[in-house]
């Protein structure tokens, strides 16, 4: 029997329960023996011009070996905004600000110390004279807002279509036609381990620097270009990563900073951010403003949706500045919408850059059309559930080509919606709602439902097939190694890729050994983000087995003076066997003794894959205070054939919790002068045990044809999905005393504010 | 300086401390012991969590000299021959981790939790590792640990009323 789509148990967790994982901090390495420690000084004001640094006073401090500022680091080019064809060239950055601060934690000086207690203290030390500008905030800037960056001319960073390229007779003949403005809000990825370095170079000139990523390779590109190095002169080793979401992909002006401490000192250094760094200069998350408008018949067909993007990019253009594109792309979601528009404006803001953040530009579509679609359906007085089966893409098999150029390879959404209701059972739920606002029950039940589909695996563009790369050996001892492209942070790619060479070698998963995250050993990969790595690194594990079985039939073949034909492979023992004498065999082991059998493989996928499913969340509003509580998540994830139900669970779970976090827990806050209020766990509401229900998980599985096993990518279908159940079910309990929406977070202050105005305006229109 | 006598994981230690030396680094730089993590500054997420004669304690918030004369016991701790401790096993057994940067503080407040409560309900469990964040498992795999290794360390027991698992 195959060990595909049974609950291996994962070989990683021995290790991580009893000596812990090594992660950045933990590496104890000869090359790091004496390492200096790093200290960033960062900016405590919003927007800034800086007069003068003077690091004098800290250099006599304790335990301090050196300071530098933004003056010392000249020589390196200045950084280019991200995707600079599409964002605007001039809004770029210095690894140390120079003459102005753009965001509170900003870098602008660095502290070297011998010990990591000297640090705190001394960096108080360095002086830094600033001018304090007014700073830029929100989504719609006014007009004579200062610029971030006066050569630039704009606080806009980029554009994808404008107000003139809206199609104004959109909307007509629709019987309905509803319009909101709602936020997307800013949040904190904020992994359990924050970001650190440790960097050595040897004496030929070379960096080696550990950094917690999701992908080496990547990682090794960025910091090269940010120190102005050639790329073979960089090695990045990919220690354990404590968690990423998005925010781990590539280098920060950080990481180089401390590579370059170390080479300007001619010894190793480290560095480990706070948690209060983390909260303020790790790249945020989502961060957009929607305008959404949709339109329809009163019997609930949908006619027409637009949908207007301003993404707040934060102070530099990352990769949050081109999110809006992704959202775009995902505009009508699973929805077949026969007119359907969106347009987006990324702006710059005094804020800390906005960066991916599980999901990453999907979420954010997913959102808008589900408020838009409950709206709708509050608008017209139909079941949200109908108007959704009413206006979901009838299944198919054939990939469909939506307006906005997405290619969905495979879908059946009206089952997915249907299995989630039944699962959930919805009819009893709209029943004991019924009965709880006819009662006037103090806690109203609120029932929210969010149908998705996402995109997974995308390579570099529409139009470039994704590719991941894999080599698989087999060990004289029986043993087998992998090498991946793709790059694990608690997803369990040691055991999955394992049972995937496992199932074609017949070497037991326990045997088989993962190895990742080092540009030496493997120089190409792109990492895992976006829900890629099965679909294609583990499609390339495949791969490359099965291409070393054929390398070894060959060789099988030659010693055992047998016809290849003849040969069938038998699992069990893994060893190729003449067929009817199996006496007459050759163990892959025996091979690989009398000659190194190992193969490398690149496996390249037609295009994206598209996931989809469908949420429903039961919460119940406390009416007095506003409180709300989740009391059920009930999903249908489809992500094709699951290689291990324990480990596709699992990202199910991690993605859920997250996604019904920002619905009604989390946001980053910033207060009238641009200060962070959230710069703490005691501050940032970080989603606790407590908020949270088990999870109830209903399985599908609607296989792609884009690769062999069948698989879509599984790791952010939660945030997608569930944020707007929850955000949408919350608003739903509350739907029948005149409320329409609440912006997330959906905390009681808000809750119970709009029942108030919602109150106010019944009570204005009794009298 | 100070001089401080302790036992970790059972083993007698003395040394030299700065007094403002927190617990957790004394644990991870001069014992190395790296399994505890830090991932705040607050006494928020308990990524430090272990056991101070027996009962957990968030090791970023303990100085090492007030440990002195106590009993410490990390993760590294509970699995002396390398065998997984109960509560350790229902984690894999579960899948209760990913990155596996909270497990070691999770683990550890399991354990006290347990010792406390043996038969936790969910809710139970749910407000006893309320001071430890996970970022990756969504709490649904840890709590199904938790309950899990009750039933193993105490197969017999019972729930209290309001069973929920
Ligand atoms: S590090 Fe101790 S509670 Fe966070
Ligand atoms: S397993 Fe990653 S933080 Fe808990």
């Amino acid at each position: 029997m195959s060990i595909l789509g049974t609950r291996v148990l994962r070989t990683e967790d021995p290790r991580f329960l009893t000596t812990g994982g090594v992660y950045t901090e933990d590496v104890v390495d000869d090359r790091l023996a004496g390492a200096c420690h790093v200290f960033f000084v960062r900016s405590p004001l919003a927007h800034a011009r800086i007069n003068g640094i003077d690091v004098s006073a800290t250099l006599s401090a304790p335990g301090v070996i050196a300071a530098y500022s933004g003056a010392d680091l000249a020589d390196l080019p200045a950084i280019p905004p991200m995707m600079s064809g599409l964002i605007n060239a001039e809004m770029t950055r210095r690894l140390l600000a120079i003459d102005k601060v753009r965001y509170v934690g900003e870098p602008v000086a660095v502290v070297v110390t011998e010990h990591p207690y000297q640090g705190e203290d001394a960096i108080e030390l360095v002086a830094i004279d600033y001018d304090p500008m007014p700073p830029v905030l929100g989504f719609e800037l006014p007009a004579d807002a200062p610029l971030l960056f006066e050569a630039a001319g704009t606080n806009v960073a980029g554009e994808l279509g404008n107000e003139s390229s809206l199609q104004p007779d959109l909307f007509d003949g629709c019987e309905v036609v509803v319009s909101r403005t709602i936020v997307n809000q800013r949040v904190a990825p904020a992994p359990m381990e924050t970001r650190a370095a440790a960097a050595a170079w040897s004496t030929d000139g070379r960096l080696t620097a550990w950094i917690p990523n999701q992908g080496a390779q990547g990682t090794r590109a960025e910091l090269a270009e940010l120190l102005g190095l050639d790329q073979s002169q960089v090695r990045v080793i990919t220690p354990d990563v404590g968690g990423a979401f998005g925010a781990k992909f590539g280098a920060d002006p950080e990481h180089a900073v401390v590579a370059w401490v170390a080479r300007r000192l001619g010894r190793p250094a480290r560095w480990t951010e706070t948690r209060y760094e983390n909260l303020i200069s790790m790249t945020h998350g989502r961060g957009q403003q929607h305008t959404i408008t949709i339109g329809g018949s009163r019997d609930g067909d949908v006619r027409a949706y637009r949908l207007q993007i301003i993404q707040d990019a934060g102070s530099y253009p990352r990769i949050g500045a081109i999110l809006p594109y992704l959202t775009i792309m995902m505009t009508t979601g699973p929805y077949d919408i026969p007119r359907a528009e969106a347009i987006a404006k990324s702006v710059v803001t005094t804020t800390t850059p906005v960066g991916a953040y599980r999901g990453a530009g999907r979420p954010e579509a997913t959102a808008a059309i589900e408020r838009a679609m409950d709206l709708f359906a509050a608008e017209i007085g139909v079941d949200p559930a109908q108007v959704r089966r009413k206006n979901l893409l009838p299944a198919f098999a054939q990939p469909h080509r939506t307006a906005f150029g997405a290619l969905y390879d495979t879908g059946d959404y009206v089952a997915g919606l249907d299995k989630a209701l039944e699962a959930a059972g919805y009819a009893q739920l709209r029943k004991e709602q019924a009965d709880r606002r006819a009662s006037r029950d103090v806690r109203q039940l609120g029932i929210g439902l969010s149908s998705y589909v996402e995109i997974t695996g995308m390579g570099d563009g529409p139009e470039s097939p994704p590719t991941e790369n894999a080599s698989v050996e087999v060990h004289p001892d029986g043993t087998a190694t992998i090498l991946t492209g793709t790059s694990p942070h608690g997803q369990g790619h040691a055991t999955a890729w394992a049972m995937l060479a496992s199932d074609e070698l017949g070497i037991p998963v326990e045997k088989i050994t993962l190895k990742w995250g080092d540009t030496d050993l493997i120089p190409e990969g792109g990492g895992t983000g976006g829900s890629r790595s099965l679909q294609q690194g583990g499609a390339a594990v495949q791969q490359a087995s099965r291409e070393l079985l054929e390398v070894a039939r060959e060789r099988a073949a030659a010693s055992l003076e047998a016809n290849q034909a003849d040969l069938v492979f038998d699992r069990t023992r893994s060893a190729f066997a003449v067929a009817g004498d199996p006496e007459a065999s050759v163990p892959l082991s025996d091979l690989a003794a009398a000659e190194r059998l190992v193969v490398r493989t690149v496996f390249s996928a037609p295009g994206a894959t598209f996931p989809f499913g469908t949420h429903v969340a039961v919460v119940e509003v406390d009416t007095e205070t506003g409180k709300p509580t989740l009391l059920r998540m009930i999903t249908v994830d489809d992500a094709g054939v699951v290689l291990n139900p324990l480990l596709a669970e699992g990202q199910r779970h991690g993605g859920i919790a997250q996604g019904a976090a920002q619905a009604f827990v989390e946001e980053v806050v910033y207060d009238a002068d641009g200060n962070p209020l959230t710069a703490s766990f005691a501050d940032y509401p970080f989603l606790s045990a407590t908020e949270v229900p088990s999870f109830e998980l209903a399985e599908m599985q609607t296989p792609t044809t884009y690769n062999p096993l069948g698989v879509k990518g599984i790791g952010e279908a939660g945030t997608i999905g569930a944020t707007p159940a929850v955000q949408n079910a919350v608003i739903d309990a509350v739907a029948h005393l005149g409320v329409r929406h609440i912006d997330m977070p959906a905390t009681s202050r808000r809750v119970w504010q709009a029942l108030r105005e919602a109150a106010a305006l019944s009570g204005s229109e009794d009298t | 300086m100070t001089r401080i006598e302790l036992t970790v994981n059972g083993e007698q230690r003395s040394a030299e401390v700065e007094p403002r030396l927190l617990l957790v680094h004394y644990l991870r730089e001069t014992c190395g012991l790296r399994a505890a993590n830090v991932g705040c500054d607050t006494t928020s997420c308990g990524a430090c969590t272990v056991l101070l004669n027996d009962v957990s304690v968030k090791s970023c918030t303990v100085l090492a000299v007030q440990a002195a004369g106590m009993s410490v016991t990390t993760a590294e701790g509970l699995a002396p021959d390398g065998e997984l401790h109960p509560v350790a096993a229902a984690f894999r057994q579960n899948h209760g981790l990913q990155c596996g940067f909270c497990t070691p503080g999770m683990v550890m407040a399991a354990v006290s939790l347990l010792a406390e409560n043996p038969h936790p309900t969910e809710e139970e469990v749910r407000e006893g590792l309320e001071g430890n964040f996970c970022r990756c498992t969504g709490y649904h795999n840890i709590v199904a640990s938790v309950l899990d290794a009750a039933d193993v360390l105490d197969p017999g027991g019972t729930r209290a009323a309001g069973v929920s698992a």
